[in-house]
């Protein structure tokens, strides 16, 4: 903060990552951390967006849209799901690795993080495919089987495609993200001193992951009880 | 003076951050605070005089009540471009990216941005977007307005939505980044000494800006997302057909929408308080209500989005409280007009270019503001709803309120920018030029609302054509006051007396340094030692 000018003796490796605009280390891993906190606040208003669209929506239809949920298919939507928390839980050793210094185990878990991440979006392409074979994609070509519901389904389904969609688009970033975190890791270039860009990432990753939490029950768990 | 740091010698020929280094790679790779905030100087001032020539369009054709000069496709294409360039690409950049950029770092002591790279990216994501709207506006351009009201947008529209509606989601993402780098500087780089009550209002007011860059700018971009899906994949988000529903993209676009009024007006209120103090050698009136206020008008910008929607098809009840928000705006408003009025009485007032402005703002903002409460009273918006009443309210407070103080802290802040003295008698005569021409165009647009003229149209009943006159011939004059600026500001930076440290015996920490600074804007790390705006202690010679 304003006086962090006055900290003592930074390690060699942290101070040689300083950036000439920051004081100190502790300055800069100060700013960065804000800065990705930041973020997520935009983040969350930008889904926020989506989340809004679902929930008017969802209270205008709630019969058809629990109907809607049921063609999802919930074992692989599970799965999925355990899949992303266990990836949270390698981002949060990856970050504890790096903090503690272990560069083997570091690079270990970023790739668990990476092949967990793969997994989903591989899952996840599996699901969309169904649901296009079935029809279920909105626009000219949707059809659905109950033609009372067919718009309300469509809806949910335009909803269901716009919210996955960019929460997969968030995936593919903070695979870039890892990738490069990766290459910086065999490098490397962290340190107990220095590992914000594990740190932040690590962040990313979790928001990510939350956002999917609320996406899981809003979409595939909705009409469980017609069963 | 205050927080004496060190007193920089006049005048001789040095390293500074415009001539540190040279060649055009040294600008477009500059991670340099100050120069980003130069090449965003260059590429508003392209956008505003872009936007500029629309509304001159748009000013010709009513100069009579026939739709002669273009047709009526061609006029909605005419006013959606002139909001679109004026608000997405000058307004909301102007003061922030430029002004902002340069002086955050230097009014809190820190050599630069918390993330330099950030904030060059940033400019590049503006120009990236510029670049999609300029195609669009050379393809064909957009007839939406700048609103993109569904289902107008998504499915009847054959004019170039896409790529503007790109252009302004790629945009937004800049404008999310300057206000994340703006907070995170605030928090973290402030020089030893400078406490949060120690800050320059200008500072506190691009904190507020920032938070609604951060709070406001990706419900837009979603808003923009969902269009875009919807009128390329089908995803009928909006689609009546499907059960969405229109209303709803109203409710998202003005969340955002209205708090970028914000976005335009607090950073224009920081560049007055600065100038008030200077000119009038006076502490500022009441500097923590003002920090306060600028805070409030922020967050309460968020809670009165209802009001652009009174006549949508919102409930009636919704309708009441989105009023009586609405009025609460009015608060901290005239919070700020009062305390600036406050702080000019028995004050030792100069009568220089950057102060004529700061009169301009607060009397222009006043009529703007009072006019928004007509607006926000339920009864009177329904009557005035969408005419020339609304198009002159806002226009008050964004040319008469923003572009005013945009201009007087250009003015201000010139000789630190430049190092140069630009020629007072040429500006007092622009700034005069400039109100003239503003009142001109802009008053008589109250009237033809009030007597019932619609906006967004191309011809107009004949009885209406002496006011439209009068509004033309004010914008011809307000397009020469541009001008004018544009010329002697460029003129200077050649020709121009070389400017002192501190022209206008300022107090701030940007005025500590040489002018222009160098690239780490200060030669030994800035200590804050005393509250800032402390004037009337001595006498201080005006040299600019």
């Amino acid at each position: 903060m304003a006086d962090a000018a006055t900290t003592g003796a930074p390690g060699a490796a942290a101070s040689r990552r300083l950036q000439h605009q920051f004081e100190s280390p502790a300055q800069q891993k100060d700013a960065a951390s804000l800065g990705m906190w930041i973020f997520l606040v935009t983040e969350i208003l930008f889904f926020g967006g989506l989340f809004l669209a679902y929930t008017i929506y969802r209270w205008e239809n709630a019969r058809s849209f629990a109907h809607a949920s049921l063609h999802m298919d919930i074992a692989l939507g599970t799965i999925n799901t355990v899949v992303l928390i266990c990836s949270s839980l390698t981002m949060a050793m990856a970050v504890h690795s790096a903090a503690t210094g272990k560069k083997r185990l570091l690079i270990g878990f970023l790739i668990a993080t990476m092949l967990l991440g793969g997994a989903f979006l591989g899952i996840k392409a599996v699901e969309y495919t169904d649901h296009i074979r079935h029809h279920l994609f909105p626009g000219p070509g949707f059809h659905y089987t109950v033609p009372a519901d067919a718009r309300a389904a469509e809806m949910f389904f335009s909803l269901y495609f716009a919210m996955t969609g960019l929460h997969a688009l968030h995936m593919v970033v903070g695979l870039g993200l890892l990738t490069t975190l990766l290459v910086m890791a065999r490098r490397g270039r962290f340190s107990p001193e220095y590992h914000t860009p594990v740190e932040i990432s690590g962040l990313y990753w979790h928001f990510v992951d939350i956002v999917w939490i609320f996406l899981f029950p809003l979409l595939y768990l909705i009409g469980r009880h017609l069963k | 003076m205050s927080a004496a740091v060190h007193e920089p010698e006049p005048q001789e020929p040095r390293v500074n951050y415009l001539n540190a280094t040279y060649g055009i790679r040294s600008w477009l790779l500059t991670r340099d605070h100050k120069r980003i905030a130069l090449l965003y100087l260059a590429s508003i001032t392209f956008f505003f005089f872009l936007g500029g020539f629309f509304a001159l369009l748009i000013r010709l054709e009513l100069l009579t009540p026939q739709g002669d000069l273009v047709q009526a496709e061609t006029y909605n294409k005419l006013f959606t471009m002139h909001g679109v360039v004026m608000i997405f690409f000058f307004l909301i950049p102007s003061i922030p990216a430029v002004l902002g950029n340069f002086l955050i770092p230097m009014m809190i002591g820190a050599k630069d941005l918390a993330f330099p790279r950030l904030n060059l990216l940033s400019w590049y994501i503006y120009i990236v977007g510029a670049f999609f709207t300029l195609w669009a506006v050379v393809h064909g351009g957009v007839d939406t307005g700048w609103t993109f009201y569904t289902p107008y947008s998504t499915a009847t529209s054959n004019s170039q939505v896409i790529t503007t509606a790109v252009g302004i989601f790629i945009t937004g993402f800049s404008s999310i980044l300057t206000g994340l780098n703006f907070i995170v500087t605030i928090h973290t780089m402030r020089a030893p000494g400078m406490t949060w009550f120690r800050l320059p209002l200008f500072v506190w007011s691009h904190y507020a800006t920032s938070l609604i860059f951060v709070l406001g700018t990706p419900v837009i971009a979603v808003t923009v997302l969902m269009v875009f899906v919807e009128r390329v994949l089908h995803l009928g988000l909006f689609d009546p057909a499907l059960g969405g529903d229109p209303i709803l993209f109203q409710h998202l676009f003005w969340f955002y929408s209205h708090p970028a009024v914000y976005i335009m007006i607090l950073p224009a209120m920081g560049v007055i308080s600065e100038v008030v103090t200077t000119f009038s050698r006076k502490n500022i009136f009441g500097y923590r209500i003002m920090a306060y206020a600028v805070i409030s008008i922020a967050v309460l910008g968020f809670l009165v989005w209802g009001h652009h929607m009174f006549v949508s098809g919102q409930s009636v009840y919704a309708g009441m409280i989105f009023s009586i928000l609405s009025f609460f705006v009015a608060i901290p408003s005239a919070v700020k007009v009062f305390n600036w009025t406050a702080t000019m009485y028995k004050g030792s007032i100069s009568y220089r270019t950057p102060m004529l402005y700061a009169f301009g703002f607060i009397g222009l903002f006043t009529i703007g503001g009072l006019t928004g409460l007509f607006l926000a009273t339920l009864g009177v918006n329904v009557h005035v709803h969408d005419t020339y009443f609304i198009i002159a309210h806002f226009h008050y407070i964004m040319v008469g309120g923003a572009i005013m103080g945009y201009l007087g802290g250009i003015h201000y802040w010139w000789p630190k920018i430049s190092g140069k003295l630009y020629p007072e008698a040429w500006a007092r005569f622009a700034a005069l030029v400039v109100f003239i021409g503003f009142n001109l165009t802009f008053f008589p647009q109250f009237i033809l609302g009030y007597l019932g003229m619609p906006r967004r149209y191309h011809a107009y009943p004949p009885e209406f054509q002496v006011l439209n006159v009068m509004s033309t011939a004010g914008a011809s004059i307000l397009g020469a006051g541009y001008i004018i600026p544009m010329i002697y500001l460029v003129w200077s930076m050649r020709y121009g007396r070389n400017a002192p440290a501190n022209p206008w015996g300022s107090t701030g920490l940007e005025w500590k340094t040489t002018s222009p600074p160098p690239t780490d804007n200060f030669a030994e790390p800035p200590v804050m030692t005393e509250d800032p705006y402390l004037y009337s202690r001595e006498e201080v010679e005006i040299v600019g």
